[in-house]
């Protein structure tokens, strides 16, 4: 299970609370996770990235393991703590500054 | 005994706000969506229980939320605008053509039919219809063939921001947007022309008389007299008598021309409401006094209503969607500033009471008069 951690904003969009667990079969990329994340919360399409070009909205940032990924293609392998659900991968708001 | 919903956008969330047909005290709900801006939201006039909302945020880009309990609960509902075919561009700051590109919904205008039919106004300006309660979005593109490729945004952007249905034509639309102007079709939303005759930009366009580029903050107008329009313009207040096909100024006595909202009286179809604004560089009210302005002839007489509104060191703007009008009688008028308050009038502006003081900025507040 890939666990995921969201937002505050896009967990009360989902109404989760705390971590997401999802399965995401191998192999596990950036892009993998996004879809099976916006499948199983369709009210999450558009928020991360855009809805038509899939590329990643300016203020989001992707993070796993101390890296971020945010710049990274889609097919970009997610790290094997994430993987192995020792590590959970983030979804960030970016700083807003000020 | 009648109820009155005010329905009120923020930069940091929605609110509902209820009270009787006394208009005296109020209830208040929310927020609705903490956190995120909400453009506008709107009732449907078939079914006033349903209503809809824009949500954006500058991270997570853009949400409609759609109620069927007037706020109670909401629905996370389609949010997919895409522009139809290949888009194109349009005239961008610096002379160069930059392609459309969807930033939010800045209003929402449901059918006076068809409570599963709603309007959307957008920024870069489009306008999408959904006939399935906001599930799925069509963009009316026509609407970008009435010279789309010369319409260049303003500071604000380049929002449609109002959105007119006419009760006696209902292939009759017209659509304001900010520095290109109004736009009419009658054919439902496939073809439209710009209406912008008779607008003067001396200062905002280098051809002060030219058919798109103006900055029109609002227009409005009363549904008895579908014809007839009042507008505020980035400077001037102007009426058109014939369906926007030209336009007059009417800015009489005012203190300054420059301003957002504009409303029309519920019951008196020449009794118009504005809120004059010191300049376009200074965006709060001259003498910093908060000041409506009333004219019962249709423009050019005005009258300052001030009771109950501050007249000392007032420094808020009262932003193009944030003034409205109910439909009881006396006529209710309301509007909300960017310092947060919502000031409501049940006298038909002669005096005012602060509804609220400490919201965040109002970005919009709309009203639902209610048996």
């Amino acid at each position: 299970m890939i666990r995921i951690v969201l937002p505050f904003h896009l967990r009360r969009l989902a109404e989760v609370e705390g971590e997401v667990q999802l399965p995401v079969e191998q192999p596990v990329t950036l892009g993998s996770v996004l879809d099976a994340l916006e499948a199983r919360y369709p009210v999450l399409c558009g928020t991360m990235r855009d809805h038509v070009t899939l590329r990643r909205r300016p203020f989001v940032r992707f993070f796993a393991c101390e890296q971020d990924l945010s710049q990274e293609p889609p097919d970009t392998p997610l790290p094997g703590p994430v993987v192995t659900g020792a590590e959970p991968f983030l979804v960030v708001g970016a700083m807003a500054g000020g | 005994m009648s109820e009155v919903r005010l329905l009120v956008g923020t930069r940091k969330g929605a609110f509902v706000l209820t009270s009787d047909g006394k208009r005296r005290q109020w209830a208040i709900s929310g927020p609705h969506f903490a956190g995120w801006e909400i453009y506008h939201l709107k009732g449907s006039p078939v079914e006033p229980n349903r209503l809809y909302a824009s949500q954006s945020s500058g991270w997570f880009g853009q949400k409609i939320q759609r109620s069927n309990d007037a706020g109670k609960t909401w629905e996370a509902v389609g949010d997919k605008f895409v522009y139809a075919g290949n888009p194109g561009t349009h005239q961008w700051y610096d002379g160069t053509q930059r392609p459309w590109a969807f930033k939010r919904i800045w209003h929402l205008e449901p059918s006076l039919a068809e409570p599963d039919t709603v309007y959307a106004g957008a920024e870069d300006a489009a306008l999408f219809r959904s006939a399935d309660g906001g599930q799925t979005w069509e963009e009316l593109a026509g609407l970008r063939n009435a010279k789309g490729h010369l319409w260049s945004p303003g500071a604000g952007g380049m929002g449609l921001h109002t959105i007119l249905l006419d009760p006696s034509r209902p292939q009759r639309i017209f659509v304001a947007i900010s520095a290109a102007g109004v736009f009419r079709t009658e054919d439902s939303g496939k073809t439209w022309r710009p209406v912008n005759r008779g607008l003067k930009s001396l200062y905002e366009l280098p051809d002060p008389d030219a058919e798109v580029g103006h900055c029109v903050h609002r227009i409005a107008r009363h549904p008895s007299r579908p014809g007839v329009l009042f507008m505020q313009k980035h400077w001037d207040v102007l009426r058109s008598d014939n369906a926007g096909e030209s336009w007059d100024e009417v800015s009489g006595n005012l203190p300054s021309d420059f301003g957002f909202p504009i409303a029309v009286h519920a019951h008196e179809p020449e009794t118009i409401y504005v809120v004059p604004i010191k300049s376009d560089s200074e965006h709060f009210p001259p003498e910093a006094k908060l000041r409506v302005y009333r004219s019962r002839t249709g423009g050019n007489e005005w009258e300052a209503l001030t009771r109950g509104l501050p007249q000392s060191d007032c420094y808020v703007n009262v932003l193009r969607g944030a003034m409205t009008v109910d439909s009881l009688a006396p006529c209710g008028v309301y509007f909300g500033t960017t310092g947060g308050q919502v000031y409501a009038s049940a006298d038909a502006g002669d005096a005012w009471t602060p509804i609220v003081r400490d919201f965040p900025a109002v970005l919009s507040v709309e009203v639902q008069t209610l048996p």
